[in-house]
């Protein structure tokens, strides 16, 4: 026994969850104590290598991890305690299972001999976890443990990234056993994501863009996932090809929106240039992109003439929507590498001259255009003055989601991968609070502003106070219309104006709030005020609450009415009531 | 309205249905069979027939069989679906090796006299089927083979007393030499 106690890998459970953070290079860890893992924070507690950032709520902690990793590429690492502490998980893992973000999340259990009892915040961890995650799993024994860790590293972080929760009950936190140091042994053999893209299915590729009249990229985050040399390489390939570019909303970065060939986002929100491309295309190439169906609308219209090229990592998203042509598995990087490789070896640039005065004539509609306002603040403008004031900084945003979200989409010019973290998938509701917290984290000195709305904001306003106590300057930018503006705008839509519980009454007034929470409140109120404010905003360094009040029933156009075709759009200054019901009749069953 | 009110009523698709047979090895873990069944409620997939068990326990494999139903581009997903999970090594689909057989057991439990129990004697005969119990006024047969064959003999007995049936659903494997 004496020698055992020399031996520096024998340790607690406790100790070896803190001595792998430490091993897999982890800084922050994001989380809220509680009773089944207390021996892990008394851990915490006795080093510095690891900092803890506690939240006001484990939700909080989960979004602010996936702003962290979306904005680093490092997987984002959670801390929290069983029943209600994984409860409360379960969105954020979920939303980043949809959006294939790496999460590590270690949740505390009831002693091993209590679990099935019903005991004190006990409960069924990885069986509600298992849904929501790209693998879990349950340590009964401390001598499990360390190789558990790695591989829970190991698989959130490759293959296609998404989260994983290893939960440890609280006897096993307190047991002594052996710790080892990462090895390749410990991941299960089975799981092998394959990485390189198959040769034959490139060059097969490369002949169908050479030969190309009407071509297409797009893109989706899987480019963003496979880190910034992904980029780097779509960039090169948009040159060396000459082809238009378009992207999901979670791929917005990858190509710059300031580059030539960028046609804006696609889907049920993007561009009239880019959904009609899409539609009239005769190739295309999707990299890292799954054709949802916000992006695809009707599936038996969509891109009806074109031959299809599908770069993904995961099998499971080829041919589950969409029939492609030519599938390629592998990373989107990797695959990207070789594609550019074989292409500038045998193919010469198409000459798509024809195509792009088609483009152009599209691009004239000038899709995203709206009726200027000296009175009122129209949320657009918004966006477009807080793009123009922020360009050039370094800056991070989050959003919330409803209609801001697909306006910072629209209106907000990413340049740069990585810089862009908002819930796609799941579609997440506060979201974007706390993820700006885990993006500041990650990034103190840059400016991070969450794009919000008033009702999305208060899903997880709390998280306030987790800024202003680790001094966070987070700026919360809220386009206040005092309505759920999404919901309002298809209760208008589509279900004859009769806008049930979409108004938010009783709004609190977020000056008062932001000072209460100790964090520094503004408003704007009028155009003429806007500038100004969003400059003070910038300057202040410390976290901000803006209330930006804007038009209260202004919708979100241009608009693909879901069920309808890429060609079948509703622009703004078509969006008579009249159109408006035409497009949207019998759309009451829409999702 | 004759055009589809949403995307997602476009999945009503009329494509034809088709059964398969999957084989699926699996790491013989905690939780290993809700995930694979999680799977298929999940995601809305069919399973007509599911058979599980340690197979080789020095590596603590189990093999799964699973005869689902669905449209090719379904099925296609479906074992896209298992292979991606962490403890799946290998999803084989028996129906497209051309070369599967399929076997099931079912104990078969008929009550009755006179007439039905001698009849019921002689099905069982002709079916190859055992008995493995009997009383004075019942029977416990035990049979394999396919399964409609199974599902054959069933129909048969429902007449003469049929009381119960216990199926294990099917187990499959590929013909040669060659292992999955």
């Amino acid at each position: 026994m004496t020698d055992k106690s020399h031996d520096p890998n024998q340790m607690t459970g406790a100790a070896m969850i803190v001595r792998a953070f430490i091993d897999h290079g982890v800084q922050h860890v994001f989380g809220y104590p509680g009773g089944a893992v207390l021996p892990i924070y008394d851990e915490i507690f006795q080093q510095s290598e690891v900092e803890h950032i506690l939240v006001r709520h484990e939700q909080g902690a989960g979004h602010a991890a996936e702003g962290y990793a979306r904005s680093t590429g490092k997987p984002g690492v959670v801390l929290v305690t069983s029943g209600p502490g994984a409860t409360n998980m379960v969105t954020p893992l979920t939303d980043a299972l949809m959006d294939s973000i790496p999460l590590v999340c270690i949740t505390g259990q009831v002693p091993t001999h209590l679990i099935g009892n019903d005991a004190f915040q006990e409960c069924d961890t990885v069986g509600i976890t298992r849904p929501a995650t790209k693998h879990n799993w349950l340590v009964r024994d401390v001598n499990d443990l360390a190789r558990v860790l790695h591989e829970a590293f190991y698989v959130a972080t490759t293959g296609r990234p998404g989260p994983v929760v290893v939960d440890v009950p609280k006897d096993v936190q307190f047991a002594t056993g052996t710790y080892h140091p990462p090895r390749k042994s410990d991941v299960h053999i089975s799981y092998t994501p394959r990485v390189k893209g198959d040769e034959n299915q490139i060059r097969k590729a490369v002949a169908m863009l050479a030969n190309a009249k009407r071509p297409v990229i797009y893109t989706g985050g899987g480019v963003i996932n496979s880190g910034p040399e992904a980029s780097q390489l779509l960039r090169q390939l948009v040159e060396a090809t000459g082809f238009p570019i378009t992207s999901t909303l979670m791929g917005l970065g990858a190509y710059p929106a300031s580059g030539p060939n960028w046609l804006g986002m696609l889907g049920m929100h993007g561009t009239y240039e880019a959904n009609m491309t899409m539609h009239d295309c005769d190739v295309m190439l999707c990299v890292g992109a799954r054709f949802d169906d916000r992006i695809t609308g009707r599936t038996d219209a969509f891109s009806p003439g074109s031959k299809k090229i599908h770069i993904d990592i995961d099998p499971s998203s080829i041919n589950k929507n969409i029939r492609v042509d030519v599938p390629i598995i592998g990373d989107a990087g990797n695959v990207l590498g070789d594609l550019l490789h074989v292409f500038k070896a045998e193919a010469r640039k198409p000459d798509i001259k024809a195509w792009w005065q088609q483009i152009a004539q599209w691009r004239a509609r000038n899709s995203l255009s709206y009726r200027k306002n000296n009175d009122i603040i129209l949320p657009q403008y918004a966006i477009q003055r807080l793009f123009e004031l922020t360009r050039g900084k370094d800056t991070y945003i989050t959003t919330e989601v409803g209609q801001h979200q697909m306006w910072a989409a629209q209106f907000y010019g990413f340049e740069e991968p990585h810089r862009w973290m908002t819930s796609g998938g799941l579609g997440t509701m506060g979201y974007g609070l706390p993820a700006a917290v885990g993006v500041q984290v990650a990034h103190p000195d840059s400016l991070v502003i969450d794009i919000a709305g008033d009702a999305s904001v208060q899903m997880t306003i709390q998280e306030m106070s987790t800024a202003v106590q680790f001094e966070l300057p987070i700026k919360i930018f809220i386009l206040n219309n005092q309505y759920m503006g999404m919901v309002r705008q298809w209760q208008q839509l589509l279900h004859g104006n009769r806008l049930s519980h979409s108004y938010s009454e009783a709004l609190p007034d977020f000056v008062k709030l932001a000072d209460a929470y100790g964090c520094v409140g503004l408003q704007a109120t009028k155009p003429s005020d806007l500038d100004g404010a969003i400059k003070e905003m910038i300057a202040i360094k410390r976290p901000v609450l803006f209330d930006c009040r804007v038009a209260a029933l202004e919708n979100c156009f241009p608009m693909i009415p879901s069920g309808k075709a890429h060609n079948e759009m509703l622009l703004p200054e078509e969006a008579t009531d009249e159109a408006t019901a035409k497009a949207f009749s019998g759309g009451k069953a829409l999702v | 309205m004759n055009q589809p009110a949403s995307a997602y009523f476009l999945e009503e698709r009329h494509d034809p249905t088709e059964t398969h047979t999957l084989s699926v090895l699996v790491q013989n873990e905690p939780g290993v069979l809700a995930r694979v069944i999680g799977l298929f409620s999940g995601r809305g997939y069919n399973i007509d027939s599911l058979t599980v068990s340690e197979t080789e326990n020095q590596k603590h494999l189990s093999r799964i069989t699973i005869v689902t139903t669905g449209t090719p581009m379904v099925i296609q997903q479906i074992k896209h679906q298992l292979d991606r999970m962490i403890p799946v090594y290998r999803v084989v689909d028996m129906t497209l090796t051309g070369s599967s057989i399929e076997r099931e057991l079912a104990m078969v439990k008929v009550r009755g006299g006179g007439d039905h129990r001698v009849e019921a004697l002689r099905l069982a005969d002709a079916f190859r089927a055992r008995v493995i119990d009997a009383t004075t006024e019942s029977f416990v047969f035990e049979i394999t083979g396919n399964s409609s064959k199974i599902s054959q003999f069933i129909d048969l007995m429902r007449p003469l007393g049929l009381v119960e049936v216990s199926r294990t659903g099917v187990a499959a494997i590929t013909r040669g030499p060659e292992g999955m």
